[in-house]
């Protein structure tokens, strides 16, 4: 029973940070079908607005309620500038975005190592998060509950932007059928730099939280694009839902594979499922029906 | 084959010139060292080739070219290891490397490489028959685009990671300091020059078959599939047969490429066939020019080059400028320097192949 809410614990809890480090992905994905690679880049800048914010502030706790929201724009204003300079100009060229902002990740990485140094930098975790909780037997670190927390927040706040207000509604109208869209009057373009700031604005919201777990360097971002990747691969094009799903189906899976074996089989286990999953659903979990060839 | 030699004479010429650079001129004017180098540049530029005829020709954005050259250059490395542990302590002594871990017993799956003829096999077979299933269960189901690209380059990470965690392969580290290539002693510089010889004619035969594979019909289909996949279909051939070659002779191509790295380098590490070493694979492949035949090898060629002579000197200079020649290169240039000739024309190419590629 321990075992098993352990477990169920850890795959929720690797599942909400993939979830945090996807859903903006995937709402860009979703938007422009653009793969966005320097979508790691952005969450490492959150990490870094989270370690400079706490260098300046001092205090643990002010530093992150500042750093979370200052991260958000952080990460949004780089995506409005990559958007505006690089995508916008790309866009009937999905795989060419991918390797243009590949490029960009690359030269975001050596700034960072330029400005902050190679080694990694680390974030102190404020008081009220740190030791545990008793949960059905299983001790919980407080910091994967808050990132919980967070992830469950974060998709709320996007499905009720989307569901309910009039931007989302653009949103939705525009990842629907761009043409139509652009005939009934909505700016597309306007509507695409949006989607690119609120989804790099969740990167950067991403990168923030994951201070908490983790220490900071010039590559963290990297090292959580791939799995994000997957999550968005595995849940479908632009849809929230399918990311969620997909977000903790997979920290799940990884979790499971973990105990069983090691963390390196572990990734080699999922990739397998991945591949095993689109042979039953190609194109994702959650599709939105279409009539195109594409 | 001949049939196209024969009705090009400029294709005989052009290999023959090659062929009298890389084998007559490159060895009189490098010094030992330099032609090291650039056998380890021709390796590079044998991955190139492959991928030009996947993601050049075919469409395909192989992340991932790294698994395969990885794979061959492991196969031969684990020969090279065995023979070496033979040579010193007889045969199915267990390795340098496997002793100061630990490791007391040979792993079962170490034993067949003692067997040279087996290595080379697996070497061709194995990675190629891996892209074969990976690719028909990609490609059956439809999977495409960006969606392919990012499994290849997850398949990239997990591999890596796969071998970190691998102490009987060397882990971290990966394996090194091999004495004996087939007998032949490593530091002797008549033998360093054969490898050169090795990676050059190697590096031929793969543009060779590139270019029967381009002017042959499957060629023609590769190049329909890329810029009409439904059309190809409604026309009643199988788009995911088509592309699974292409696949799968890049991934050959890798894999003997990684299969000549390892002896010429002398050591072959996860860091090395990872995610961001394998996404380096495309810089010089889209700066050459995807879809041509000679543009990825002399991109290849040029960015490691500049790699070696730059990245000393400047480090962090030269992430700046691969950074920027991704951006550069592939939203101003897609068609890579093979298409500068054609904009300074002002021949207006109604299907860039970037677009098409898209």
């Amino acid at each position: 029973m321990d075992l098993l809410v352990g477990q169920l614990f850890t795959g929720l809890s690797t599942g909400s940070i993939l979830l945090l480090a996807a859903l903006g992905l995937s709402l860009t994905f979703g938007q422009m079908g653009v793969i966005n690679m320097a979508h790691g880049e952005f969450i490492m800048a959150g990490c870094y607005t989270a370690y400079v914010v706490q260098q300046i502030a001092g205090d643990a706790g002010v530093s992150l309620l500042i750093a979370l929201p200052l991260g958000f724009a952080v990460g949004g204003a780089m995506g409005l500038v990559l958007e505006a300079l690089l995508i916008r100009h790309l866009y009937h060229r999905p795989l060419d975005t991918l390797l243009v902002t590949f490029g960009v990740g690359l030269i975001l990485q050596q700034v960072a190592r330029d400005v902050f140094g190679a080694p990694a930098v680390n974030v102190s975790v404020p008081p009220a998060l740190r030791g545990g909780v008793d949960l059905l037997g299983v001790t919980v670190p407080k910091t994967r509950l808050f990132i919980m927390g967070l992830a469950i927040v974060a998709v709320t706040a996007v499905a009720l932007v989307l569901r309910f207000t009039p931007a989302g509604r653009r949103i939705r109208a525009v990842v629907g059928n761009r043409d139509l869209a652009e005939t009934a009057g909505i700016s597309s373009r306007a509507v695409d730099a949006g989607t690119f700031f609120i989804g790099s604005g969740l990167a950067g919201v991403a990168g923030v939280a994951l201070t908490l777990i983790g220490s900071t360097s010039p590559t963290t971002g990297q090292s959580y694009l791939v799995d994000a990747f997957l999550v968005v691969v595995a849940g479908g094009l632009g849809r929230i839902k399918g990311a969620v799903v997909a977000a903790v189906a997979l920290g799940a899976t990884q979790a499971v594979f973990e105990t069983y074996s090691t963390a390196s089989l572990a990734k080699v286990g999922v990739f397998i499922v991945i591949v095993v999953f689109l042979q039953l659903r190609p194109q994702g979990l959650f599709t939105l029906r279409t009539r195109s060839l594409a | 084959m001949n049939r196209f030699f024969a009705s090009r004479p400029g294709t005989w010429a052009g290999f023959a010139a090659a062929a009298a650079v890389l084998f007559g001129l490159a060895p009189l004017v490098l010094s030992g060292f330099r032609l090291g180098l650039l056998a380890q540049f021709l390796c590079y530029a044998i991955v190139a080739v492959g991928i030009g005829l996947a993601w050049g020709r075919g469409g395909m954005l192989t992340l991932g070219q790294g698994v395969f050259f990885g794979m061959g250059a492991y196969l031969m490395a684990m020969h090279l290891k065995m023979a070496d542990a033979a040579f010193r302590n007889g045969p199915g002594a267990v390795p340098d490397f496997m002793e100061l871990a630990g490791i007391r017993e040979l792993p079962a799956y170490w034993a067949p490489f003692a067997s040279p003829v087996f290595t080379i096999a697996a070497i061709l077979l194995l990675p190629t028959g891996f892209a074969v299933l990976l690719g028909l269960a990609v490609f059956k189901r439809r999977v495409k685009g960006a969606y392919f690209a990012i499994l290849s380059q997850a398949l990239a990470g997990a591999f890596a990671i796969l071998l970190i965690g691998q102490q009987s392969l060397g882990g971290f580290n990966g394996l090194s300091r091999f004495r004996y290539f087939f007998g032949y002693n490593l530091d002797d510089p008549v033998n360093q020059q054969m490898l050169y010889y090795i990676a050059a004619g190697v590096l031929l035969a793969a543009v060779a078959i590139a270019l029967q594979l381009r002017r042959s019909r499957y060629g023609e289909l590769l190049l329909a599939v890329r810029d009409a996949e439904a059309r190809v279909r409604f026309l009643g051939y199988d788009a995911a047969n088509i592309k699974t070659v292409a696949y799968a002779t890049a991934a050959l191509f890798a894999s003997v490429a990684g299969a000549v790295f390892v002896p010429i380098v002398g050591i072959i590490s996860p860091a090395s066939i990872g995610i961001v070493p394998s996404i380096m694979f495309l810089l010089g492949v889209a700066i050459g020019g995807r879809a041509t035949l000679l543009g990825p090898v002399l991109g290849a060629l040029a960015v490691y080059w500049a790699q070696t002579t730059l990245s000393e000197q400047f480090p962090s200079g030269w992430v700046y400028a691969q950074g920027l020649l991704f951006v550069l290169v592939i939203a101003l240039l897609p068609g890579g320097i093979a298409s500068i000739t054609a904009l300074a024309k002002r021949i207006p190419t109604k299907r860039a192949p970037a677009e098409a590629a898209a």
